[in-house]
């Protein structure tokens, strides 16, 4: 926690203390309700005018052994008074519900920080569960720690001994006694979230009096205890005026596509094979019925794109959605695609890999799939979001790429983006970009492989229109008629018109805009969910007045036309990836640049510190570089 | 003279499905025969030429939507099921076909067919069943008898085949049936059955490749030796055979029977088929016989109803529109708990 001026702030007694920032993770077992009491904390910090940004945690597991290392889940949220671009660097609160929330969040509180205990699951059971060897409240792992010790688990029991629950509905509970307990420390108000368990528990009154009562319960001991002598008020951030919501970014997305078929007055159609972490997209559309969206569970992931290329085909926003390994198997039907020229959408959210790998985990090592993963010459568009909220404009933009060009496009997002939040300022939908379809239908001048001379797409010709019957598929095409055609000149031909067609783009998409000065020494050039620490990182240093800008890609096939000259301005390039350099090898072999890379795959996104420890040593090492 | 009109649509004929492609198939192949029954069939169907769509997957039999003059996919192998299921759902005013084959709709695509037909999604899957692998030159299919050589099993396959009629009513498809490629009139009937039956239709046809698998079927098909090897299924009707109509089937348990008409055995005696019957179960056991044991059965084994995929997903969509209104975009960006920054 620190102060306007960053100094960590000493406690004065019975005082309300002003931060310009704090950062809570809380954690417990994954049936705890961690992700309930940290979303709850966090519509609240936004309600009332908070800059906030939220990051989840789960295990791979639905329910791993209760009180065991492999099954906590954590909810970080960091609210301030100024715009914030990530969900912070470390916590300064650690709300521990059992010995392994506290073993496995421990390590990323930094020293001086405040950790909150549930004391009642400290127990030799738990204490062995979490291979805790001593009980970490007593043997001094936390001494340099701030530590408040609340009997969580049994003052939630008192609040509720006459709810007519039983004890283990009761115990499920104390996320909001907790919680409770949170909203005093930090004064936010309890009407939202009192709102909200009337609204969620309607169908169970004894339920929803339960959660609303132990909330006020956790609230009122924050205010009787004397265990905290100070609390916390984080003012109003400076954001820019509008009216705002909470999202993730895969409420983002799904909203995103939603709204392209709205623009362009086609119906979606959305086939998906459940896979972490894109399944949330699948969900979302599927209460979109009223607005005609159809959303197709289908066997396996090839059938998935297929469903979007035959809907494509039937003239319908044809939209499927994945994470690696599911793109791996949709890569000889995307080919298809790219061979028949259809405007389908991919929704890729990235995740940890190879194979299997970490599904709960973030990860950006899908880039050279996307690009290359097919057989062939094979080119698609592939458009990246930077931030949860920006998942909505750039989902539209997949589809408006996809339908001017004719051409297979890929969104690339993680799952960092996806599931993570922030405030979203809403857009009017007369604001939202025009967007136009159209299909071929005249008999007289229609040709399948015929191309509009400027973006080179073929026409789209649908099922349904009289006269214009013909015939498509992945053997190679003749130019103009689209019969098969296996003649040398014609296939190179083709193959370099599918590529020039998607190099094309760039002349339809804005220029990379730089932060900061247009050239100078380093530019640190990120893509996708790295958006926050590195522009952060780089805010960081310019404030320490050194030489650095940000530009963010969120166009990277084809790259926005300026790429080369941007890149071409600045005596060095830094490129943070959570991965082994995806991009970093493109631009290098792109435009010959010593760039170098940040790498980082541990499955978590970038911390703040990281980068711009990196941009340090770069600016400094400058001159001896030359 | 100026007269009104009414200007009635030019009934189509077979020559309007011919599409100007050079079909390319091997002389002699089974796959001809069943080309023209889909074109003859084709004007019949009162259907205009605009609203059909083939999708084939990839072998030899997916070449026809290359020479049938309506809009037409040939993707990639495997999986026409998807992409038919993509297209309906869609599109519930177009009709649809699948065209596939032993290899593309039982092997690498076995598992889409599982599904499109659980679904009952509203196509004709028309499956080419020659037992081989024709496009590649001679390798044994999911479909080629215990023990056959080929390219690919000199000393005999060690695979069992699937039946496919079996795995189709497994997956408790609405419209099973099997056909002839030499058998036209016959071809001909199944398939205008399968095309005005509501879900999907699927069809086995028994197509001779005369190059890598020539003759596969002729034991039974031949024409001199149809009457007798084989068994034309009829609703209604009880199961007799033979050239003489002197032979029929019952069934003794779940066991089908071959016995002889006369003396002490009557017609009334003989199982009655009964195609529209909700349990698959005696379509199962009529689709394991097999010759020399049994004469092979023709014709429709299965012909229920049961709502379609395509219909049952508008209706969701109906169903929330009257329910929920009118999608408003508008509206659902503000859902929820949302603020202003003055």
């Amino acid at each position: 926690m620190t102060t306007k001026d960053g100094r960590i702030a000493p406690p004065r007694n019975g005082e309300t203390q002003e931060l310009d920032r704090v950062t809570i993770r809380f954690a417990g077992d994954s049936g705890d309700g961690s992700q309930v009491a940290g979303l709850q904390f966090t519509n609240t910090a936004a309600l009332i005018g908070n800059d906030i940004s939220t990051v989840p945690d789960f295990p791979a597991e639905i329910r791993a052994p209760a009180g065991s290392l492999p099954g906590v889940s954590s909810f970080q949220v960091s609210f301030s008074s100024y715009d914030i671009h990530t969900p912070g660097d470390a916590p300064d609160v650690l709300v521990a519900m059992n010995p392994a929330a506290l073993k496995t969040n421990l390590p990323d509180l930094p020293k001086g920080g405040t950790v909150i205990v549930n004391t009642d699951e400290f127990t030799d059971a738990n204490l062995r569960k979490a291979a805790y060897q001593a009980n970490p409240l007593e043997d001094g792992t936390l001494s340099g720690y701030r530590v408040i010790e609340v009997p969580i688990t049994s003052m939630n029991a008192r609040a509720l001994k006459d709810s007519g629950l039983n004890t283990k509905q009761i115990d499920r509970s104390k996320n909001f006694f907790a919680l409770g307990l949170m909203f005093w420390l930090y004064e936010r108000p309890l009407e939202p979230t009192l709102r909200w368990i009337d609204q969620k528990f309607s169908k169970n009154p004894a339920v929803s009096t339960a959660n609303a009562d132990t909330l006020k319960a956790g609230y009122h001991f924050g205010e009787t205890a004397e265990l905290f002598p100070v609390h916390y008020r984080v003012p109003k951030a400076d954001l820019a005026p509008g009216r705002y919501r909470s999202i993730t970014g895969n409420e983002a997305t799904a909203l995103g596509f939603l709204a392209a078929s709205r623009l362009t007055g086609r119906p979606l159609f959305y086939g998906s094979y459940p896979i972490t972490p894109a399944s949330d997209i699948l969900q979302e559309l599927a209460r979109f019925k009223n607005f005609g969206v159809k959303t197709f569970q289908a066997e396996d992931e090839i059938s998935a794109i297929g469903s979007a290329i035959g809907a494509a085909f039937g003239g319908c926003l044809g939209l499927t959605g994945t994470s690696g390994p599911g793109l791996a198997l949709k890569s000889e039907s995307l080919g298809l695609a790219v061979m028949v020229e259809l405007p389908i959408v991919v929704a890729m959210i990235q995740r940890s890999g190879p194979s299997t790998g970490m599904p709960t985990k973030t990860e950006q090592a899908d880039l050279l799939q996307a690009m290359f993963g097919r057989n062939g010459e094979c080119p698609v568009a592939i458009v990246a979001p930077a931030t949860p909220a920006e998942c909505f404009d750039m989902a539209i933009e997949a589809f408006r790429i996809a339908l001017r060009h004719m051409v297979p496009t890929i969104f690339l997002s993680d799952g960092y983006l996806g599931t993570s939040s922030e405030p979203w300022r809403l857009p009017s939908v007369a604001d939202l970009p025009t967007m136009r379809v159209d299909f071929a239908t005249d008999p007289k001048t229609f040709h399948p492989y015929s191309r509009d001379p400027e973006t080179l797409a073929r026409p789209w010709a649908i099922p349904g229109t009289p006269g214009l019957e013909h015939r498509i598929g992945g053997l190679e095409k003749a130019d103009i008629t689209g019969n098969v055609n296996y003649d040398a000149e014609n296939h190179d031909r083709m193959v370099r018109f599918r590529a020039e067609k998607v190099a094309r783009i760039a002349n339809d998409i804005p220029d990379l805009k730089v932060i900061g000065e247009e050239e100078g020494s380093l530019l640190v050039l990120g893509w996708g969910s790295t958006y926050g620490p590195a522009l952060s990182a780089v805010q960081r240093a310019r404030t320490r007045g050194l030489s650095v800008s940000h530009a963010h890609l969120r166009y990277l096939n084809p790259f926005p036309a300026n790429l080369g000259e941007v890149i071409s301005r600045f005596d060095r390039i830094l490129i943070p990836e959570m991965n082994l350099g995806q991009l970093l090898m493109l631009v290098r072999a792109r435009y010959l640049v010593d760039a170098v890379g940040l790498n980082q795959v541990t499955g978590r996104p970038f911390k703040i510190a990281q980068i711009e420890q990196k941009v340090n040593e770069l600016v400094r090492s400058k001159v001896t570089v030359g | 003279m100026t007269t009104e009109t009414v200007t009635e649509p030019v009934p189509l004929a077979r020559k309007d499905f011919v599409s100007d492609q050079e079909v390319r198939w091997c002389p002699g192949c089974g796959d001809y025969s069943i080309l023209a029954q889909t074109q003859k069939l084709m004007p019949d169907l009162g259907i205009p030429r605009e609203k059909i769509v083939f999708i084939s997957g990839i072998g030899c039999s997916s070449r026809l939507p290359y020479y049938m003059n309506t809009y037409g996919f040939h993707s990639i192998h495997g999986r026409a099921p998807t992409i038919a299921t993509g297209l309906k759902a869609s599109r519930p005013d177009l009709q649809v076909w699948v065209i596939t084959g032993d290899g593309d709709g039982l092997s690498i695509g076995g598992n889409h067919l599982l599904h499109i037909l659980r679904r009952n999604v509203d196509v004709v899957i028309v499956l080419f069943n020659n037992r081989i692998y024709g496009l590649t030159k001679g390798q044994y299919s999911p479909t080629s008898e215990m023990g056959k050589r080929t390219k690919s099993s000199p000393m005999g396959t060690i695979d069992h085949p699937v039946n496919p009629l079996s795995v189709a009513l497994g997956a408790e498809a609405t419209f099973v049936a099997r056909s002839l490629d030499i058998d036209v009139h016959h071809l001909l009937t199944t398939l205008d059955r399968a095309a005005h039956h509501k879900g999907t239709s699927f069809v086995e046809v028994y197509q001779n490749c005369n190059v890598f698998n020539d003759g596969a079927f002729m034991e039974f098909a031949d024409k001199d030796v149809r009457p007798d090897r084989t068994i034309t299924l009829e609703h209604g009707k009880p199961l007799v055979f033979g050239k003489d109509r002197n032979r029929g089937v019952r069934l003794n348990g779940t066991t089908p029977e071959v016995v002889d008409l006369g003396n002490d055995i009557a017609e009334g005696d003989l199982l009655v088929h009964d195609e529209t019957r909700e349990d698959p179960a005696v379509a199962y056991i009529l689709s394991r016989m097999q010759y020399p044991q049994y004469p092979v059965p023709m014709g429709v084994f299965r012909a229920v109803q049961r709502p379609t995929y395509d219909d049952l997903m508008d209706q969701q969509i109906q169903d929330a529109i009257s329910r929920e209104g009118e999608g408003d975009l508008e509206a659902l960006l503000n859902e929820g708990d949302t603020w202003t920054v003055e």
